[in-house]
């Protein structure tokens, strides 16, 4: 503001004495911020102000680092503990001459649901409540369902595809480039088709109902219940942001793991998603794979969590470094803006369309090519044999090949195998718990590589690939010697 | 029962020991004190020409003079809300009747605290290292241990881990505060001013609360 000048806090006279001292010793005149924040800042230790310093102040650096260690020898406690001690004790003095406090009314109402959230008997039922609404309802029966259907069908089967087939073939007489276009795999008709019919419909219904809870204020409270569980596995209570965000989209959670403090958490939260958290995409066709096999869907249902909860405590116990700490703060509850709510929506929206949508574009030519090259049917004979070993018919291995590529092409290609009646009930928990737990589709391998570095990122893929075939294995194994039929 | 002089040069010597790696006293002034002949006896001590040392048998001694005027200190801050100028002085009276189970008990009270108000370290007495909860009223405890519903203000933080202060500074979690633990599980929530926070136990333990009751 004009005409006022900023009022400037005072710390005591052994604090006073060194900043003078240390104002003496810095010479360059090119700092962006006053000199006095920056000498506060030196003595608390800013990494980032002290390589500043070190670059500006080459030949009073040293001078400056002795200043330091001699300030710190004054005081038992650090540095930037006394100088925010001193600085809410004025902040407290200002707010107690302009504030006052009434007598603070019954328990709000809003409270009391923020209670009932935080405790831990009644917010399981919530959390469930949640889910099945806002995941299961919602994003399942109405957008991977209705949506999907709607789209794929009406839009795409009935007007897009026979358009754009009819189109391509008038420009393009070239049978080899029409196939890229338009073909089975073709990049409108599979790679256009799917981003649009397919994971627009759930994706948006996902990114909309997550603003929802998002903004509510809903998620600390649920990261401060599972937090002492999340301990267990290497992560601390926050985790809780980007794993639910995988159940969307796994490749913008993996993104979203830069919020995790230490290189620990997010490597391990890295691997959980890639590994054991199925994307709404992949859900969707799952659950349809799964439908009328309640048995199957459980086995599925507990196996995924099983090995969610054994990755990540035996990661947990390899991994060295920082153990997670947990604070955050818990906002009032609000209900949601619908403005707010479709701003967001359509922010997450715009970000998964320019990231992964070129992905999926890209995907659908190494399909192309696969397949001309021939390269497809070699790899599709090396999988039949895994196949048969987790007891699956040898056509699986083309959902498999193309799971890479997305995940959920490949959940898609399985359903077709069950509309032919080709799987059994224990083939098809098998088949599910495999695909879920198999590599990661293209777009989150890049992401993986591009978050966690090259090494980190192929030693996890080729984690997954073994470990997600094992477990297919083990299950296959112990359905078929304990004679049970899902 | 030691003098309180002899309790003085155990004491000395302990901080001696403590700060300066090991190194003798030296005499000076004390040289003809009736305490030096008295601690000679006891073999907790020996004596050269300019300085005295402490023998390992007075180790333990000395450890529990330095933990008695620290825990004093403690107490004239946190609960008897002594001024800063004048904790020494009074601190170095009280801390000679801080005898036989007295010591543990103003511990307790003090919620086993681990640092003097000057951050120095309280030497663990044995009572610190038992779980048992205390059976009397509390003054001060950590976070960690009050139990839901309890209110107080923010003593001061604790903690070897400068990160763990560093993130609790950063929400804002200050000492002179008045605090209000909400529940205890399966994470600690307090509310604080206007504000709810979630932390976990290793960081509701950095924090050390005197109790308001009653209220």
């Amino acid at each position: 503001m004009p005409g006022l000048s900023p009022k400037k806090v005072g710390y005591s006279d052994t604090l006073e004495i060194y900043l003078a001292r240390l104002e003496e010793l810095l010479k360059a005149k090119d700092y962006k911020i006053s000199k006095r924040s920056l000498e506060l800042l030196i003595l608390q230790e800013d990494k980032e102000i002290l390589e500043l310093v070190k670059e500006k102040e080459d030949v009073n650096f040293n001078l400056i680092e002795n200043l330091i260690k001699e300030t710190k020898a004054n005081y038992a406690q650090p540095v930037s503990y006394i100088i925010s001690l001193r600085r809410q004790q004025e902040a407290s003095l200002i707010a107690s001459r302009v504030m006052s406090f009434g007598k603070s009314p019954a328990v709000s109402i809003q409270e009391r649901i923020s209670r009932i959230m935080m405790n831990p008997f009644t917010g399981g039922p919530i959390l469930l409540f949640v889910l099945y609404y806002g995941l299961y309802k919602f994003v399942g029966t109405f957008g991977a369902g209705f949506l999907v259907d709607f789209i794929e069908n009406k839009v795409f089967g009935n007007y897009i595809n026979p358009w754009a087939i009819k189109a391509v073939a008038k420009i393009l007489p070239i049978p080899f480039l029409q196939d890229l276009l338009v073909g089975e795999y073709g990049i409108i008709t599979l790679g256009v088709r799917y981003a649009f019919a397919i994971i627009l419909p759930v994706v948006a219904t996902f990114f909309f109902a997550f603003a929802i809870v998002e903004d509510t204020g809903y998620l600390p409270r649920l990261a401060m219940l599972v937090d002492q569980l999340f301990k267990k596995l290497g992560l601390s209570g926050r985790a809780v942001i980007p794993l639910v965000l995988g159940f969307g989209c796994d490749t913008m959670a993996t993104m979203v793991t830069r919020t995790l403090p230490t290189k620990r958490e997010r490597i391990i939260a890295t691997l959980l998603l890639a590994l054991a958290i199925p994307c709404s995409a992949q859900m969707g066709v799952i659950l349809a794979l799964l439908e009328g096999r309640p048995l199957a869907l459980v086995a599925w249902l507990g196996v995924i969590i099983f090995v969610f909860l054994i990755v990540g405590y035996l990661a947990a116990k390899i991994m060295p470094g920082e153990l997670p700490t947990f604070y955050m703060e818990i906002p009032p509850l609000r209900l949601p803006q619908f403005s707010n709510i479709l701003r967001k929506t359509a922010s997450r929206l715009s970000w998964y369309f320019k990231e992964i949508f070129p992905l999926f574009i890209f995907a659908s030519f190494l399909i192309w090519l696969g397949q001309i090259s021939g390269i497809f049917n070699v790899l599709v004979k090396i999988l039949q044999h895994p196949m048969r070993w987790l007891g699956l018919p040898d056509k699986a291995a083309v959902a498999f090949l193309f799971g890479f590529f997305r995940r959920d092409y490949g959940a898609a290609g399985l359903y077709d195998l069950k509309k032919a009646g080709l799987l059994s009930g224990n083939q098809l928990a098998v088949s599910c718990i495999t695909l879920t737990l198999f590599l990661p589709c293209i777009a989150q391998l890049m992401m993986n590589v591009k978050e966690r570095g090259l090494r980190i990122g192929i030693a996890m893929s080729i984690f997954i690939l073994f470990f997600s075939f094992s477990i297919g294995y083990l299950v296959n194994f112990v359905l078929t010697i304990l004679n049970i039929s899902l | 029962m030691l003098s309180e002089h002899a309790e003085e040069i155990l004491e000395a010597l302990a901080i001696q020991i403590e700060e300066q790696g090991k190194k003798p006293l030296d005499l000076g002034a004390i040289r003809d004190d009736p305490a030096i002949e008295e601690l000679l006896k006891l073999g907790y001590i020996r004596k050269d020409a300019d300085h005295i040392h402490l023998l390992e048998k007075g180790k333990a001694q000395a450890q529990g003079c330095l933990r008695r005027h620290r825990l004093a200190e403690r107490l004239m801050v946190d609960v008897l809300d002594v001024k800063k100028q004048i904790i020494n002085e009074v601190s170095c009276k009280f801390e000679h009747l801080l005898h036989e189970g007295l010591e543990d008990n103003v511990c307790a009270i003090l919620g086993h605290p681990r640092v003097c108000p000057h951050g120095k370290p309280i030497p663990p007495g044995r009572c610190c290292q038992q779980k048992e909860k205390t059976k009397f009223l509390k003054f001060v405890s950590r976070l960690s241990e009050l139990e839901a519903k309890d209110k107080g203000t923010i003593t001061y933080l604790h903690s070897k881990d400068n990160t763990q202060l560093q993130k609790l500074m950063s929400i804002g979690i200050l000492p002179g505060m008045p605090i209000n633990l909400l529940q205890k599980f399966p994470s600690y929530v307090l509310q604080l001013g206007q504000s709810q926070f979630a932390v976990d136990k290793e960081l509701a333990s950095c924090i050390y609360v005197r109790l308001v009751r009653g209220s």
